[in-house]
């Protein structure tokens, strides 16, 4: 890893040092805007630490060969944005299906579609939730700055080994190309995390027999265990078994290891909530102009918190429910889509507050005096709660 | 049964538990390599699979690569199928993607004797563009096609190697498109070693996936199989039995024919199919160039 | 206190460099700072710009909305950006390549200077660092060169520290 200090760093550079910090010693990418940089800075740095760097033919082969590898023993990622990551759902998927563990970062830029290539937009966060089919468990980071870019990719590759699934750095195109001071600690202050290993010997080993903590250890290819991996529905040997009952072990299972235990995944942080009558909820940059809404709002003499969901998934659902029966009014949701965060704000305090939305269509972020404007307009009583349909 | 199963895989105590735990009857020269609690297999009476398999794990027995070292990809169809049957390191990962796995497999632990095992839909229609390009970079690893001419699990339709004329269930008035000439593809992408057999040369196979197991860079091989269900008796080729007979009547042994030259058209009785090793040549492999690249690297940034 | 900046030039000026050598001098001098800029093919050729917000405390909003300075080292920069600018905003520019009629606008001929005395032309974005320096006394002057030895390109690091002295000896350090 890069030498110890402060930096000037930009948010896609300090991403692949905090992947090489990470100890990750293979990469697999397809070059697209705003993600290029993060490939460029691996496959600049990756002879120093004898890793692997491949520019793949396309996403589809970026996000398989990353699983490959890391079924090979290695700490694997893949970068990319919105039109590489819709290819990467497919494998997402086998990822999530197979518990193998890796790391994607997704560089949001408007869309749908091509969209707005070089601006920033947050319509990707539904996409990291419910973008593959069948039902699924994830995790999703959205860091808001390039320190907290070297930070949540280390802490991505942690929870994908402890928990064996491919984590999403879910990144934009603000924070990404921002360049900000980025302080890298010392190499053993750096707490890294390791795949369980059997610890029986291979006649015995069951290769998806789960722990207590649902997460069965991990045998690698050429370790002499003579795993058997599959996309299909498949029982504790790894054998596929395509019948409802192994399904119902299964894919219960690849849920609950995140639900059951969401107090060591979940994070978020809040600002102001302990006195607030109303909390904007953001993530990523727009967390940023958040911030300074609350302390404006503030001013004007409006009781303003912020929660920030630091993990998008993990949501904190359980937080908002609390604040809504603490007495929040309302939560006002500001994200760079026309609604998606939003549903699970609405869904999570259960008519117990009024949610409302603050969209933006992909392009810039908000200004702080935007959502002080909607909080005005809120507080007048002119603004109807989203579920009627405002946007 | 406690065990799941014995990893001595040669010892004559191997074979007793097998037959303890009543799996099998422990008197096949494969067994070691099989995961015998997986068989039977799904495949069709007639089908060529269980014998380009075999052949496979023959030549994986002949090399004398022991199955710890060995991993073996595929993708999805009846031939995906194929690397749950063997008792190595084994994926059956998404439809088309066998090739990009097995490029990170590989790359991210050399040591691995890795084969891609899979379909020719699998890997000329929805994985083409994934091969093509690993045999541009020469991957060091085999990729077994076995091409039976249509999509096989799913119903008989067309795919990028059924003859123009066949009548498929996506074809029912016939095919109009032109099939991929697999060796051309492979040979004009850029693999060391282009071989085609049936699944009727057997012996010959077996010959030539040594040489393969033993090559390094991107190998390909292209192994013909009856498909009775789904194309056979449509077509007019008939059971797996009558197809192996028209394999045996019709190919020509041409290891000389230019990759260019040995296009097929399996529907006509009367045409030859050209057998052979068409190339074997040598190149660096994408993990030596990109080795000496990085030395080098490492040499002008004065690191270890 | 927060203070927005906007570096802005032509493609190839190097303003962008200007804004990284800037950025990590503030963050040598304990300030925070977050730097951003125009990105994609329409930033090159064309009017370029950096944007640097620095500030005692942590810096969230990370856009520049009314840059208190901005540089301006092309005519086509100025006019694309000129409307950014409020009543307290200080515009400062290369005098031999720009013209403004805007009051207060301070400036050197950097170019000239880099081309003429420097005998380097490339080193006018340096220059302009220099006096913005002084202008300016947002960041130390060593802070400034310890960040131009790390990021001009190897063998250059004596003319750019030349080019920055320079400029800084033009700007009114009595202000």
């Amino acid at each position: 890893m890069m030498e110890p200090g402060t930096y000037f760093m930009e948010g896609n550079t300090a991403c692949a040092e905090g992947a090489i910090a990470a100890g990750c010693t293979f990469f697999a990418g397809y070059p697209i805007t705003p993600a290029s940089e993060i490939l460029e800075r691996i496959a600049e740095r990756f002879p120093e630490i004898h890793g692997s760097t491949l520019q793949m033919e396309d996403e589809l082969g970026s996000i398989a060969s990353v699983l490959g590898a890391a079924w090979a023993g290695r700490k694997a990622m893949t970068a990319t944005s919105g039109p590489g990551f819709s290819l990467m759902m497919e494998n997402y998927g086998l990822g999530l299906m197979t518990e193998t563990p890796c790391v994607i970062v997704d560089v949001m830029r408007g869309g749908p579609s091509t969209g707005l290539p070089t601006m920033v937009a947050q319509g990707d966060v539904n996409q990291t939730r419910w973008g593959t089919h069948g039902d699924v468990g994830v995790v999703v980071y959205a860091p808001s700055s390039p320190q907290e870019l070297f930070d949540y990719t280390i802490q991505a590759f942690n929870t994908a080994e402890k928990y064996r699934l491919p984590v999403v750095v879910l990144s934009d195109e603000m924070v990404s190309h921002m360049t900000e001071k980025v302080e890298v600690p010392l190499e053993d202050e750096i707490e890294l995390v390791d795949r369980k290993k059997p610890e029986e010997p291979p006649e015995d080993h069951l290769p998806f027999r789960p722990d207590d903590d649902l997460v069965p250890p991990m045998a690698n290819a050429g370790e002499g265990y003579s795993i058997h991996v599959t996309g299909l529905t498949h029982d504790e040997r790894g054998h596929p078994s395509v019948d409802e009952e192994t399904q119902n072990m299964l894919v219960p299972r690849l849920i609950d290891k995140i639900r059951k235990n969401v107090d060591d995944i979940l994070e978020y942080e809040e600002y102001k909530t302990e006195d607030a009558e109303k909390v904007i909820v953001a993530y990523g940059s727009v967390y940023r102009t958040a911030v300074e809404a609350v302390d404006m709002a503030r001013e004007k003499g409006y009781k303003v918190g912020l929660l920030r969901p630091k993990t998008i998934w993990p949501f904190p659902e359980e937080r908002i429910y609390d604040l809504a029966r603490e007495g929040i009014d309302d939560f006002i949701v500001a994200e760079i889509n026309f609604g998606q965060v939003v549903y699970e704000v609405e869904r999570t305090t259960g008519g117990a507050a009024q949610t409302h939305l603050v969209p933006r269509m992909g392009g810039n972020i908000h200004t702080p005096e935007e959502i002080v404007e909607r909080i005005e307009a809120i507080d007048r009583g002119e603004v109807p709660p989203f579920k009627e349909g405002e946007r | 049964m406690s065990i799941r199963r014995s990893r001595d895989w040669f010892s004559p105590d191997y074979q007793e538990q097998r037959e303890e735990d009543g799996i099998g009857h422990g008197l096949h020269p494969l067994d070691n390599y099989l995961r015998k609690d997986r068989i039977p297999h799904i495949w069709c009476p007639g089908c060529g699979l269980g014998v380009i398999l075999n052949s496979y794990l023959r030549a994986l027995k002949n090399s004398e690569i022991s199955p710890e070292e060995t991993a073996m990809i595929s993708g999805i169809g009846c031939t995906g199928r194929a690397a749950g049957y063997v008792d190595v390191d084994s994926f059956h990962v998404t439809h088309g993607r066998a090739i990009p796995f097995a490029t990170g497999l590989k790359v991210g632990n050399r040591d691995l004797v890795t084969t891609v095992f899979s379909g020719d839909g699998d890997l000329f229609a929805i994985g083409g563009n994934h091969f093509i390009h690993a045999a541009r970079r020469n991957v060091d690893f085999n990729v077994i096609c076995v091409n039976n001419f249509n999509y096989g699990m799913t119903g008989g339709q067309a795919g990028p190697t059924t003859p123009k004329g066949a009548e498929t269930s996506t074809t029912p008035w016939g095919g109009f498109e032109h099939p991929f000439n697999l060796p051309a593809v492979s040979a004009g992408a850029g693999a060391v070693y282009v071989a085609r057999w049936t699944s009727y040369h057997t012996d010959k196979m077996i010959e030539s996936l040594e040489e393969a197991l033993d090559k390094e860079g991107f190998c390909f091989i292209e192994v013909l199989s009856p498909c009775p269900t789904g194309y056979g008796r449509k077509v007019g080729l008939g059971t797996g039995k009558e197809t192996m007979k028209h394999f045996k009547e019709n190919s020509k042994l041409q290891p000389e024919a230019a990759p260019s030259e040995v296009a097929l058209d399996p529907k006509d009785p009367e045409s030859d199919i050209i057998i052979g090793n068409f190339v074997n040549r040598e190149a660096p492999t994408y993990q030596d160039t990109r080795g000496k690249v990085f030395e080098e690297a490492r040499d002008k940034l004065g690191v270890e | 206190m927060r203070r927005e900046l906007r570096f802005s030039g032509f493609g190839g000026q190097g303003v962008i460099l200007m804004g990284h050598i800037f950025g990590k001098a503030a963050v040598l001098d304990g300030k925070d700072v977050t730097l951003t800029k125009s990105y994609g093919p329409e930033a090159r050729g064309g009017a370029c710009s950096t944007d640097i917000i620095i500030s005692d405390q942590r810096v969230y909003y990370p856009q520049v909305r009314n840059p208190d300075v901005l540089v301006s080292m092309s005519q086509s920069a100025l006019d694309t950006y000129e409307n950014s600018l409020d009543e307290d905003s200080v515009l400062m520019i290369d005098t031999g390549l720009v013209e403004s009629d805007r009051k207060g606008t301070v400036g050197l001929p950097a170019t000239e200077i880099a081309e003429e005395e420097l005998g380097v032309k490339m080193v006018a974005n340096i220059v302009m660092l220099g006096y913005f320096t002084t202008e300016t006394e947002m960041v130390s002057p060593e802070s400034i060169k310890e960040s131009i030895r790390e990021q001009v390109p190897e063998g250059t690091e004596d003319k750019n520290i030349e080019a920055f002295c320079r400029g800084y000896e033009e700007g009114d350090e009595s202000k």
